[in-house]
């Protein structure tokens, strides 16, 4: 029987500073036949361990099409984020991956695709979109939403350059207030989003975001009209088996970390409102 | 091969210790006021007529354990960076469980369809479960609070249980459920048993119609979906709780643990360990945001998790093995009979759980 509390070795290959308290660490498992077959899906989390500190949940934010190593984004925020924080190219990490569900990708080909995103928000919507624009034929329009608090805080700076020029990728960007030297759009992500006011013909949305983010942004594209199954998140809660057993992240009878963390809006309303 | 075994009371002793030859046997001690199960040991006696303070489940799930040792080693070729080596800790003994009553074996079902036989098993759980011979006791009397009956189960419900076994005055009847049992079984101290089947099964019936059914509005825990969404019930119902969580360790299906590392310089443990989700920090996060911020949405998601999302996920089953431990040990007698009775409507046209249980 497999053991799905023992983490996979792995080591650290690089560490980008996303924002003042994001950083991204580039993941490879220490076996190299483990990272040759490792199979996961755009959406899918893992457990991050740091030996005799413990263990968090991250999205795998780099996509499965992109295999030459796994990116998890790390806000500093507590005990295992702090440690992790702490680490430097070479050093050892314990991963449990894949864990959860993921997007519904499939059921999105040939739509228009609309991402909404804040903050370390973007971080799950990273690989989907990367996985979209690797397989850019397959999907109509993509829009992609995203905002912080100040320039400084915007994570992916690279991604978000690269999307900007391509011709087939919609980026709107915006910051919650005024800023020295920003000259793009101001305000909170649900407001913009209403300023563009997208149609909700053959789209899909697809939100992630701090918790009063979300709930705005999913009032707003009810609004919109948007029905409830064309609307998708992905959650996060404080976890520790992340196989569905030990009771800390269900909502009613659906556990986050198996059964989640990608649930749309109609299943969403389906169960208790402890988000 | 006996069907139906029969073992003289002066006999227990020597069974037991026969059983000790090969596995580590527990069984229901007292000590002081408090009865638990405890491995078999000179000078103990065992205690068999009342239902033990604790349940056995510590004896599967260890209310501590370790799941994994970690060590670093510092690496020759560049001193600044160490490995890290993992070692599995899974030895497994052989055990039998004497005397668990009926509920309390039912207990370990509840945890089955989660840990054992869900498509990610637990290996710790698993581990231990198929290498336990449970030996249940017929229930000879209901204690305060208990509710078996109305919840699925019975003071001789065999569901859980390996054999199952009544006390006469003059010995216990056994009556084997599963081939492990019947295996254990094959001892010349048990006789043929068959001529006090009926004496048994009497006693068993007798005892099933004295069990109370806490369940007033429609004799079975209906609850109505309206009534559980209302904050202000919880309110109510919950306003004495001092959130101990003394039910959720008492419980014999309350499974929720926590996961923690315990270090020393070069090396160190991941442990589990029982975690309550009526405390506070379960669900809180880092960023302080939590969830399931109140005692009232706590208690919400426990009396939820037994009676509406459990039987949800597995066939109408109920999580609560109608023990009464909860009730008896509440500092400020919360009674999650009374809670759940509340919950039910004379004629409810939504209900949530519906069949009383069975599956």
């Amino acid at each position: 029987m497999k053991n799905p509390y023992l983490p996979e070795l792995a080591t650290i290959t690089n560490i980008i500073e996303e924002t003042p308290n994001i950083k991204s660490f580039h993941v490879v498992f220490n076996d190299p036949e483990k990272m040759k077959n490792f199979k996961f899906e755009p959406g899918q989390v893992g457990q991050l361990s740091v030996f005799g500190v413990g263990e968090s949940t991250f999205v795998i934010n780099s996509p499965p099409t992109r295999m030459e190593y796994l990116q998890f984004s790390v806000m500093k925020a507590g005990e295992v984020t702090n440690a992790i924080h702490e680490l430097y190219v070479g050093d050892q990490i314990g991963v449990r991956a894949p864990l959860g569900n993921w997007f519904p990708y499939e059921q999105m080909k040939g739509k228009k695709i609309l991402f909404i995103g804040g903050g370390i928000g973007l971080a799950p919507l990273r690989t989907l979109i990367l996985f979209m624009l690797d397989n850019r034929k397959d999907y109509d329009d993509i829009t992609i939403l995203y905002g912080a608090r100040t320039p400084p805080d915007l994570c992916y700076k690279d991604d978000l350059k690269e999307w900007e020029s391509r011709s087939d990728v919609n980026l709107i960007l915006t910051v919650d207030t005024e800023y020295p030297g920003w000259t793009k759009r101001t305000g909170f992500v649900p407001t913009v989003l209403n300023e563009i006011a997208p149609s909700p013909e053959n789209t899909i949305a697809i939100t992630c975001g701090p918790p009063i983010m979300i709930k705005f942004v999913l009032q707003n594209l009810v609004k919109l009209n948007f029905k409830d199954e064309q609307i998708i998140t992905t959650l996060e809660k404080r976890m520790k088996c992340g196989i569905g057993i030990c009771g800390r992240c269900n909502i009613g009878s659906k556990y986050v970390c198996k059964d989640g963390p990608v649930f749309s809006l109609d299943q969403l309303k389906a169960l208790p409102p402890e988000l | 091969m006996i069907e139906i075994g029969f073992l003289k009371k002066e006999n227990l002793q020597a069974f037991l210790k026969e059983l000790a030859a090969k596995y580590t046997v527990y069984a229901p001690f007292a000590e002081e006021d408090i009865v638990s199960f405890k491995p078999l040991a000179e000078g103990r006696d065992i205690c068999l007529d009342r239902p033990a303070n604790l349940s056995p489940k510590s004896v599967i799930f260890p209310q501590y354990e370790t799941l994994f040792k970690y060590s670093f080693l510092k690496k020759e070729d560049s001193p600044d960076k160490v490995d890290i080596k993992l070692e599995e800790q899974m030895d497994f003994k052989d055990t039998v469980i004497f005397g668990a009553r009926p509920c309390d074996a039912k207990g370990f079902t509840v945890y089955d369809r989660v840990y054992k036989d869900s498509d990610i098993p637990d290996p710790y759980y698993t581990g231990r479960r198929e290498k336990t011979v449970i030996i249940g006791l017929a229930c000879p009397a209901p204690s305060p609070g208990c509710f078996c009956v109305s919840v699925g189960g019975g003071p001789a419900d065999k569901e859980g249980s390996d054999i199952l076994i009544t006390e006469l005055p003059s010995g216990y009847v056994f009556e084997p459920v599963t081939e492990k049992g019947k295996a254990l079984m094959q001892s010349s101290l048990i006789e043929d048993g068959k001529a006090s089947l009926q004496e048994a099964q009497k006693k068993q019936e007798e005892t099933k119609n004295k069990v109370k059914n806490p369940f007033t509005k429609t004799g079975k825990p209906e609850i109505s979906q309206k009534i559980f969404n209302e904050d202000e019930f919880w309110e109510q119902a919950l306003s004495k709780c001092v959130s101990c969580a003394a039910c959720t360790f008492l419980c014999p299906t309350c499974y929720c643990f926590n996961i923690t590392d315990e270090s020393r310089l070069k090396e160190g443990e991941r442990i589990r360990s029982w975690d309550a989700c009526m405390f506070f920090h379960f669900t809180l996060e880092a960023s302080g945001h939590n969830p399931r911020p109140t005692k009232f949405h706590r208690f919400k998601n426990r009396v939820g998790h037994k009676f509406v999302y459990y039987p949800e996920k597995y066939n109408g089953v109920i999580a609560c093995c109608g023990c009464g431990r909860c009730i008896r040990y509440c500092p400020v007698s919360v009674d999650i009979s009374k809670v759940v009775d509340d919950l039910c409507e004379q004629s409810a046209e939504t209900n949530l759980t519906s069949n009383g249980g069975k599956a």
